[in-house]
């Protein structure tokens, strides 16, 4: 119980060491985000809307790759990024790219392959249409993306959520350095063991209530789109 | 102007899916302009026949010539509504304007006055999915006027709609064809048939059975499949 108030306390008093792992936390995740919703939406889209051979089994590897293991990829991530590795002349093991790298990799098939549902589902759904209508190329594509925006956001949102939760990953290519790449869930890992529960816990109660918004924000994008008939 | 997609000349479409055999040998021509109901029991192809006509399916044999365009050369002059509307995720507005974007940059009022054509100006910024099933289709007839086709193919789009939709479709069709575009009318409603109808294509097991002007169709069928398709009974 004391460790929760002074937990509390950190969190209060606005901790410059807390607050600097949330930022880093949140600028990692969101830039791999940035990333990964770059890639994976036009990957999804195209896999729904385009034919071509094979592409089922492109469908079914992007399904498969939803359940990596983290420390999977971030094993890979090392091997690739250690000084022996083929990308080692970067440079850029121990940073925080390496850990937005991770997070690519880990989050892309999500979005990737939650995007290919949606805009798959809307494709039966229009495809007519849009024929009669003359609607073909990137304006058909351009038109699911936008008639599935909601969809899409909670797909994003779900990416989010894996991204900032994610540790296997970004312990391996990150190292949980203090003030360079440690961030919430490394840091909650790191405190635990050292028992030092106060930080662990302000630490864990952010990141619950950083879940339990995204979570939020989910639902209402679902219920506004329901609403408005736009779902 | 004269309508560039007549003749319509469709030669021995044949289409099998499955075991079934859709359409055997299906062979038309149509060359007057105005209005041509499509009619038969369920099951008898209609709808197939006007999808093929559209390219929303290959035919496994036969031909189809529009004037002197393919099915493909015709799809910019061709409009299609369907029995069940299928609109975007958008505004009633919305919908009209990504038809034809050049025209809503253009000539915004061109969109509005086709709103108010099917009368929904007043719905113009609600989401189209809220909209009643006959508004929904009232928009889905705008959307398809707004390409300006030569070729209208409606494919049982009054049914289940209430009176007042379906008058409003039926005026905006007549109009439609009065401006010169060719018209193709699914209907299953008698009535409807007659109130619409310059001619008459009765389909029956995946064949075009009979072809008349509507009067002599429904005063003096020909073939015993129309008697009894006109007399209700059951065909399939």
């Amino acid at each position: 119980m004391d460790a929760l108030t002074e937990a509390f306390g950190l969190i209060v008093s606005l901790d410059a060491d807390l607050f600097e792992i949330l930022w880093l936390s949140i600028r990692v995740s969101l830039i791999a985000l940035a990333i990964s919703a770059t890639i994976g939406l036009p990957l999804g889209t195209y896999l729904a809307i385009s034919q071509f051979p094979g592409r089922r089994f492109c469908v079914l590897v992007l399904n498969s790759l939803m359940g990596m293991p983290p420390v999977v990829v971030g094993l890979m991530v090392y091997l690739m990024l250690s000084r022996s590795g083929p990308l080692g002349w970067l440079g850029l093991l121990y940073t925080p790219t390496a850990m937005i790298i991770a997070q690519v990799i880990l989050i892309t098939p999500i979005i990737a392959a939650l995007c290919h549902q949606v805009i798959e589902n809307l494709h039966q759904e229009y495809r007519d249409t849009f024929y009669s209508m003359g609607i073909r190329g990137h304006r058909a594509v351009a038109a699911y993306l936008v008639d599935a925006r909601y969809a899409l956001t909670t797909c994003i949102l779900a990416g989010f959520g894996r991204a900032i939760a994610e540790v296997g990953a970004v312990i391996i290519v990150g190292g949980n350095i203090d003030h360079l790449t440690r961030v919430m869930t490394t840091a909650i890992a790191l405190e635990t063991s050292k028992g030092n529960l106060e930080l662990a816990l302000g630490l864990g109660t952010i990141l619950l209530a950083l879940s339990l918004i995204v979570n939020a924000l989910v639902i209402s994008v679902r219920e506004y789109a329901a609403k408005h008939q736009y779902a | 102007m004269p309508n560039s997609l007549l003749p319509i000349r469709i030669n021995n479409l044949c289409l099998t899916i499955g075991e079934r055999t859709l359409l055997r040998g299906v062979n038309l021509v149509i060359t007057e302009p105005g209005i041509s109901v499509i009619m038969g029991p369920n099951g008898a192809g209609k709808s197939l026949l006007l999808r093929c006509l559209h390219g929303l399916v290959t035919p496994d044999q036969g031909t189809i010539e529009l004037g002197l365009k393919s099915v493909i050369q015709s799809r910019d002059d061709q409009a299609m509504v369907f029995q069940h509307p299928i609109l975007m995720r958008r505004t009633a507005l919305q919908n009209l304007a990504f038809v034809v974007p050049e025209l809503n940059k253009t000539k915004p009022n061109v969109i509005l006055e086709a709103l108010e054509s099917v009368n929904l100006l007043n719905r113009a910024h609600q989401p189209a999915r809220m909209l009643s099933g006959g508004e929904q289709q009232r928009l889905a007839l705008a959307r398809a006027l707004l390409t300006k086709p030569e070729l209208l193919l409606l494919d049982e789009a009054t049914a289940s709609l209430d009176p007042a939709s379906v008058v409003m479709i039926e005026t905006l069709v007549k109009a439609q064809s009065a401006n010169g575009t060719k018209v193709i009318f699914i209907s299953h409603d008698q009535a409807q048939a007659r109130r619409l109808a310059d001619e008459v294509i009765f389909v029956s097991k995946g064949e075009v059975a009979e072809q008349s002007p509507a009067d002599i169709f429904f005063s003096r069928p020909r073939t015993p499949a129309a008697k009894a398709y006109l007399a209700g009974e059951i065909l399939i």
